[in-house]
């Protein structure tokens, strides 16, 4: 149980600082950023107590725009994904009640795994830049980073948990 | 009250979530609305403090860089200062008198630890501030041209509201005529810049250069922006003009930042205009 809590807190710092340190400042075909701190809220734990996690991820997120000085964007749709993660866990497995406890996302099939973190990935992004331009009129541009964007998030997140933990 | 306690008992984590939401809205909203987010900004001790180790590794990479446009800028002002020298042939009758120089703006030195481009609104945090004198709504220079204006400040950080955000308005106009107009970003190129509200009696060409206006108390007049790349002129109106700038802002090292000594005085006057 410590373990697990230690496991969780340098996987934050750590996500944290990778994210503004290094991944924002990538700019992939000149402007694009992959958000991969929300690994961790793909990785953390399913427990029964589910405020801890809420709090956290709210966290997570506001961290992030300390940094990037973004207002509350990145903490609004973290925090998002986090309380939709188990709906729509549950909705991909399509059981009703699963053993919480045991849950990996090394468990379950890949293309499970895969479209659990694209919907969830997509969903954060769209709610990253609807929230960053503020405005109808740049709807396309919107969608267009979002795509493009989650795209990339996405390669980087499968390759670093497949490459960080261990399969079960 | 046992109903209201079972409503708040099943639906905790709910109210939680939407707690926290309105916390996060509340920051976005605040950040979008007013000129200066007061809580969410990264000119704080622990973001500023990272930047800054940082930065101070990256530095090492661009001290070539950085050589070449401190000569670059030597050969600029050298070359106004020969301008200067050419001047009428009165140097027989200068007198030496302190009082006839005024100082009008003071330059402070900066370095940007932390540079955003590629977002829709960016900003630059700064290694300097309240401890070397920087306040709210100074303007931010380098050799080349125009960065921002500087948004919070704290004891040793500041952040600027680059140019290339959706909230920066600077005055701008023509060096070779006195039209005004007003440069804005429309979130596409980093390296290109829009100009609205210039006049229709303005006469545009493809390569004028474009420099401050010095018509707000932020910028002196006559700093450099870029040139006009291309425009549209249609029904009487010019449509959209694009300016290159001069300046990388993709890539920022050492700036400087901009004080006006008569800025009080300039605004109490524009302030009692307006109430009388």
């Amino acid at each position: 149980m410590n373990k697990l809590i230690l496991i969780n807190i340098v996987r934050f710092i750590s996500l944290v600082l990778l994210q503004v340190l290094v991944l924002n400042q990538i700019n992939f075909f000149g402007h694009l950023n992959p958000l991969v701190y929300i690994v961790w809220v793909f990785l953390f734990p399913i427990r029964k107590n589910k405020a801890t996690f809420l709090i956290l991820s709210f966290l997570l997120g506001i961290s992030i725009d300390f940094f990037s000085n973004s207002g509350g964007i990145n903490a609004a749709a973290t925090l998002f994904i986090a309380y939709f993660r188990l709906p729509i866990l549950k909705l991909i497995l399509r059981k009703s009640d699963f053993d919480f406890l045991l849950f990996n996302i090394r468990g379950i099939t890949f293309s499970k795994a895969f479209f659990f973190i694209f919907i969830l990935t997509f969903i954060h992004h769209f709610i990253v830049f609807t929230l960053e331009y503020f405005s109808f009129n740049e709807f396309s541009a919107v969608f267009y980073n979002t795509i493009l964007t989650s795209i990339i998030t996405i390669i980087l997140s499968i390759l670093g948990i497949i490459l960080f933990t261990k399969k079960k | 009250m046992q109903q209201i306690i079972y409503f708040i008992r099943k639906f905790r984590y709910f109210l939680l979530f939407i707690i926290l939401e309105i916390f996060a809205f509340y920051f976005t909203i605040q950040h979008h609305t007013y000129h200066k987010s007061k809580f969410v900004n990264s000119a704080n001790f622990i973001t500023g403090g990272i930047y800054n180790k940082v930065n101070s590794i990256n530095e090492f990479f661009h001290l070539k860089h950085e050589n070449q446009l401190l000569i670059e800028e030597n050969t600029r002002l050298k070359n106004l200062l020969e301008r200067k020298l050419n001047s009428p042939n009165d140097k027989i009758f200068l007198i030496e008198d302190s009082t006839k120089y005024f100082q009008k703006y003071n330059y402070i030195l900066g370095k940007v630890i932390n540079n955003n481009f590629t977002k829709r609104d960016n900003y630059l945090t700064l290694d300097k501030g309240i401890k070397n004198g920087l306040k709210n709504d100074l303007g931010v220079v380098n050799s080349k041209g125009v960065i921002g204006v500087i948004k919070n400040v704290s004891t040793n950080y500041a952040t600027v509201l680059s140019i290339l955000n959706s909230n920066s308005k600077i005055n701008v106009r023509l060096k070779n005529s006195n039209h005004f107009g007003t440069l804005v970003w429309n979130g596409k190129d980093s390296q290109i810049l829009q100009i609205i509200d210039i006049p229709r009696q303005a006469i545009l060409k493809k390569g004028d250069t474009i420099i401050t206006g010095g018509k707000s108390a932020i910028f002196p007049e006559g700093i450099l922006v870029g040139v006009i790349k291309d425009f549209h002129f249609d029904n009487n109106q010019y449509q959209q003009i694009n300016v290159s700038l001069f300046n990388d802002m993709t890539s920022l090292g050492y700036i400087q930042i901009v004080k006006n000594l008569q800025k009080e005085e300039q605004y109490q006057l524009e302030q009692t205009t307006i109430n009388e």
